[in-house]
């Protein structure tokens, strides 16, 4: 059983997502079938880091007699789908299956009163699939492919909204975006394929050389996927889509982009890392997108009135965190001493953002999607005074809101102080920008504050009242998250963290198949 | 205590103390809180603001809006904010623009070009 856990974290959802629409004419059902699908894949993703974080790196083979028969006897090369899990790619499952069993929760309320449910819990547990498939696969065909399915049931959910003419816009905007980045991932893979005759990653990894044709299609496949990561300038369909899609779709439509941040650390560490002759060069390039991405991101959040709209500029923003953390390990890979003394925190502290910021991102999107759910509006200059009226949702969005500002003892403050430590070890200049991103977060996060929860009650919102349970829920879910991760980073550090910055500088590791050939 | 130290690669951090301040500051809070002014009363004319004998205006005409707030940061960063602007245009050609340009850099870094 335990064996199978990569194919059944895959198949469950599948199963669930092709099942909903049954539930077409009982919309509580599908609701609640959502529910329980996701709970049982978030089960399942435990169980599987459980495994890896004992056994090491998990290889499955679909098709095989044995589920780890990477070369059947008289072959040299793998031949068959293969799905090599190790423990970054366990760490972003966990966060894929938490966030989509969170959003479900949330959904239950907050698109309850919608047509056409079945599809929008379809294409939820689609999005999940899509995922989960991106950060587990071994190949690399494998990963255009569940990018096309995360890719097209994410512009989907964007779209749901079909009725407001912004959130089809925006749906048609994110499905051009991704079948873009595709077609580029796509044509790399060409390239591959054509030089090597084979797509699985690790193989392709070991028989790389150095080429010029190897070079171009790690530009291209590290330029596709900083897009659809949201890496500035090409962040532009990041604030449409998280704006329109529902609330409840936004914690899976953010994994989902961070499932393109794994595949860009991915690519950059363990398909390339052998052959670019100064890997730094990729670190630096990197790293100079992550000032960029929290620099613009933050100034552009300060400006907006949109609660979501200034949300999402800030989900950029602070995925220039994440790749200013990991580009300083990949700058100083190749060069013991530094890895030792910064590189290998700095992995760490840019993995530990990942997981900090898609729960206290989903958080506030909620809390913000909270807001739209009492008032009908989305204006910041519309809302006053729902302190009184929506104190949950009030602390929901103030822990939120300190934690993205990275205030201790926050989740997001653990993360932030790696990063500013590390980063300051390979460039001063590269600290100060990322604290002058904080305290434009804090100030932006103080606003949203003071015009949405402050100030004195508005007679239009006197009868409005704190939104539904399973909302509060889901909520406060993530928000004792934050607290506790906040509390105890060095558990979370130790236990899913250092081994997820491991497994990418290890990539010997995972060139064998786990050491299976 | 130990699971509540991270270790840095400079030194060390531990909320506890955080948690600690947090508490005793609530708890002093609470208790000015409590103590309160025994003379308010709440609903009566002593808790309306006097404004040198005028009515108090309407409170949602004098709300201060979120568009109000940071005015004079975002006026001081106008040509800045302008290339933003000028950079968002929200028209998908230019977002695919950016890309190209974007890979054609990469790209060539990565090559060796510059």
């Amino acid at each position: 059983m335990m064996e199978h856990l990569p194919a059944l974290i895959i198949a469950i959802p599948l199963l669930g997502a092709f099942a909903a629409p049954l539930f077409k004419r009982h919309h509580k059902a599908v609701s609640i079938w959502a529910i329980l699908i996701t709970g049982i894949t978030l089960i399942v993703s435990l169980l599987l880091t459980r495994e890896v974080l004992v056994k090491g790196i998990l290889v499955y083979v679909f098709g095989a007699k044995s589920p780890t028969l990477v070369l059947p006897s008289g072959y040299k090369v793998p031949i068959r789908i293969m799905f090599e899990v190790d423990a970054l790619g366990a760490f972003m499952a966990i966060s894929a299956t938490l966030m989509s069993f969170v959003g479900a929760l949330y959904s239950y309320s907050h698109v309850a009163h919608e047509s056409g449910l079945e599809k929008y819990y379809s294409l939820l547990l689609l999005l999940e699939v899509g995922i989960l498939g991106m950060v587990l696969t071994g190949d690399l065909f494998n990963l255009f492919v569940f990018m096309e399915i995360a890719g097209i049931s994410g512009a989907a959910l964007v779209g749901f909204r079909s009725y407001r003419g912004e959130a089809s816009e925006a749906g048609i905007k994110y499905l051009i975006i991704s079948a873009v980045a595709s077609l580029m991932v796509l044509f790399s893979v060409a390239l591959l394929y054509g030089e090597y005759g084979n797509l699985n990653l690790a193989y392709i990894a070991k028989n790389i050389k150095f080429g010029v044709v190897d070079l171009i299609a790690f530009g291209l496949l590290f330029t596709s996927f900083a897009m659809k990561c949201g890496a500035v300038p090409m962040h532009y369909w990041v604030p449409d889509a998280y704006t329109e899609i529902p609330a409840g779709g936004n914690p899976p439509l953010l994994v989902a982009t961070y499932a393109n941040l794994y595949a860009l650390f991915r690519v950059s560490f363990t398909l390339f890392t052998n052959i670019v002759i100064n890997i730094s060069r990729a670190g630096w390039i990197m790293v100079i997108l992550g000032v960029l991405t929290m620099f613009i991101g933050v100034t552009m959040a300060l400006v907006q009135k949109d609660v979501k709209r200034l949300m999402s500029y800030h989900a950029i923003s602070q995925t220039g965190y994440m790749l200013l953390g990991v580009g300083v390990g990949l700058t100083v890979l190749h060069d013991p001493s530094k890895l030792m003394e910064f590189g290998r925190d700095a992995i760490a502290g840019g993995l530990f953002h990942v997981i900090n910021h898609i729960i206290y991102k989903s958080l506030l999107l909620m809390t913000a999607g909270a807001l739209f759910y009492v008032t009908g509006t989305r204006n910041l200059d519309n809302m006053g005074g729902l302190a009184r009226k929506m104190p949950i949702t009030t602390i929901s969005f103030m822990i939120g809101a300190a934690a993205i500002s990275g205030l201790p003892p926050f989740n997001g403050f653990a993360s932030k102080l790696i990063i500013y430590e590390t980063s300051y070890m390979l460039n001063p200049i590269l600290t100060v920008f990322a604290m002058v991103t904080s305290i434009l977060t804090l100030a932006s996060f103080v606003k949203v504050f003071a015009s949405a929860f402050l100030g004195p009650p508005l007679k239009k919102y006197e009868n409005v009242k704190e939104v539904p349970k399973p909302m509060l829920i889901a909520m406060i879910i993530l928000a004792a998250l934050c607290v506790i991760f906040g509390l105890f980073p060095k558990i979370i550090l130790d236990k899913l963290i250092y081994p997820a910055a491991d497994a990418l500088i290890n990539y010997l590791q995972y060139h064998s198949w786990g050491g299976l050939a | 205590m130990n699971p509540m130290t991270l270790r840095t690669p400079s030194g060390y951090w531990n909320p506890i103390i955080w948690v600690i301040f947090l508490i005793l500051f609530g708890l002093v809070a609470y208790l000015i809180y409590k103590a309160g002014n025994p003379k308010y009363r709440r609903d009566t004319d002593q808790v309306k603001p006097f404004l040198s004998g005028n009515l108090e205006t309407d409170k949602e005409k004098i709300q201060v809006r979120a568009s109000d707030i940071y005015w004079g940061f975002i006026e001081a960063l106008k040509e800045y904010y302008g290339v933003l602007e000028r950079m968002h245009t929200g028209d998908i050609r230019d977002y695919i623009l950016w890309f190209v340009g974007m890979a054609a850099i990469i790209t060539v870094i990565l090559i060796g070009g510059i």
